[in-house]
């Protein structure tokens, strides 16, 4: 499906959103989520600018699955980090063991569901941490009530992680042009919310 | 008036727009690195005005020397001089009537601005297309050398003198040129071929070429790098160019470990965006 003016427009802007959060939105952070925010927020950029430069064709490459896992465990391990001290380390491991397991299952043959189980799996996690403990936080009034929408960025990124991921492996949950049509919008709607969610949160 | 128009349209070819146009913002860039109390309309007008006319001269002149192996490539035959559209002697009287007036402004504005500007113009025109083209592959290192000097000329003009940080940014710039062009000249090779300009990829292998094209964009981010940290660019910003960096050198790799057409074109492109936003940066 050729990308149109419309979708380069949004990804632009979606490109934008992540400098303006890397440059100035989590300046302030403490030094592991920098580096995670940073990357997840990096690589959303130069993935944005890649879909424009080359079109959705670049998301036929093997490496969509593993670079589409690295956005959600790296804002999930920041978000840990900042608001779960108990848990640092053991969801530090968890992030580590489930991208090694991600890039494993997809380098190298497996039975045939197990890439697929640790695909979800690993997905789900993540994405459910950060669908769940901003709008947690929120409720409780440790947060800013704005700081909710990183969760529904998290749902968004999690639709959109999992609607890729899952058409990469050849299991689709909707047809791969209803996927296409979606996805520069809604990286775009995930973006802003995280974008206020972070800087109002 | 409509002859006029008729000329232009025919001559907005001949200085390759998008090559000249980041070139400029390479110049501006280097002269806002300077970041004293600089914003003056007047010296960004001459700059701006003398970059585009000894570029695009350099240019047109380049296309003129070059017409016979233009004609020769698919992707260049329908350029206007290749194509007859502008004649000869006249794409020569306009290539060196550019660069003279474009030279002369930068020497009138300064005099040490003015001979790095000249000098970029001749590595480019006479050490470049018209000595070693033909001869070398190796030509395009003077060619890298002429495209760092904009941005050189701009922060000599700056801080008024030379400094370690334009100079790594020269070299930021001549270390990019190598991912820009020979991208470039493995897309084209047969049309390269068919000319008889040796290029890395026929004289050595197109592995040899990729694994420069990777060592090269190393080199270059690390430039960008040092450059943006000597100039004082925020933390933020810093974090953009490493990210940015990050997706050229990962780019740039991916050529060596799956090389494929699709990932040759994105590494052209995404290097000239690579530039750019560097560009952006060094200036805000």
């Amino acid at each position: 499906m050729k990308i149109s003016t419309l979708d380069r427009i949004l990804l632009l802007i979606t490109g934008l959103l992540a400098v303006y959060q890397i440059a100035f939105v989590i300046d302030d952070f403490s030094a592991l989520p920098l580096i995670t925010y940073t990357i997840a927020f990096g690589v959303l950029l130069v993935a944005g600018l890649l879909i424009i430069i080359l079109g959705f064709e670049v998301l036929d490459s093997p490496v969509v699955v593993m670079v589409s896992t690295i956005i959600p465990l790296t804002l999930s391990l920041g978000l840990v980090w900042q608001y779960l001290a108990s848990f640092r380390v053991p969801y530090q491991v968890f992030v580590i063991i489930g991208f090694l397991a991600i890039v494993i299952t997809r380098s190298f043959p497996m039975p045939s569901k197990l890439p697929t189980i640790v695909l979800a799996f690993v997905h789900g996690v993540a994405g459910m941490t950060i669908f769940l403990l901003p709008i947690i936080l929120s409720m409780q009034g440790q947060a800013n009530p704005l700081f909710s929408l990183v969760g529904i960025g998290g749902a968004l990124i999690g639709v959109g992680g999992l609607l890729l991921s899952f058409l990469k492996v050849g299991k689709p949950i909707l047809s791969r042009e209803t996927i296409l049509k979606v996805l520069p919008g809604l990286l775009l709607l995930m973006t802003l919310c995280f974008v206020i969610g972070f800087k109002y949160g | 008036m409509k002859t006029l128009f008729a000329k232009l349209r025919l001559y907005l070819p001949l200085i390759k727009g998008l090559q000249t146009g980041l070139l400029i913002a390479t110049g501006l860039a280097g002269y806002m690195s300077a970041r004293c109390p600089i914003f003056n309309m007047g010296t960004i007008a001459g700059l701006f005005a003398s970059l585009f006319l000894s570029i695009s001269g350099s240019t047109v002149l380049n296309m003129w020397y070059d017409r016979d192996i233009d004609a020769k490539m698919g992707r260049t035959k329908k350029r206007p001089l290749s194509s007859g559209m502008v004649s000869d002697g006249e794409a020569l009287r306009l290539g060196l009537t550019l660069s003279l007036l474009g030279v002369g402004l930068a020497v009138a504005m300064d005099a040490l601005y003015g001979l790095i500007i000249f000098a970029g113009l001749f590595f480019d025109v006479v050490v470049y297309t018209i000595w070693l083209k033909r001869k070398t592959c190796w030509s395009i290192v003077w060619g890298g050398i002429s495209g760092g000097m904009p941005i050189l000329a701009g922060r000599v003009l700056g801080v008024g003198g030379f400094d370690w940080i334009g100079v790594v940014l020269s070299f930021g710039i001549l270390f990019w040129i190598p991912t820009h062009i020979l991208t470039f000249s493995m897309k084209y090779y047969n049309d390269y071929k068919a000319a008889g300009v040796p290029t890395f990829p026929s004289t050595y292998s197109f592995e040899f070429t990729r694994t420069v094209i990777a060592v090269s964009s190393v080199i270059a981010s690390l430039a960008m790098g040092i450059a943006g940290w000597g100039i004082g660019m925020t933390v933020g910003y810093l974090r953009i160019l490493i990210v940015l960096s990050a997706g050229l050198l990962t780019l740039a790799i991916a050529t060596l470990m799956r090389p494929s057409e699709q990932v040759n074109f994105g590494l052209f492109k995404y290097a000239s965006v690579y530039m750019l936003s560097s560009m952006v940066l060094i200036m805000v």
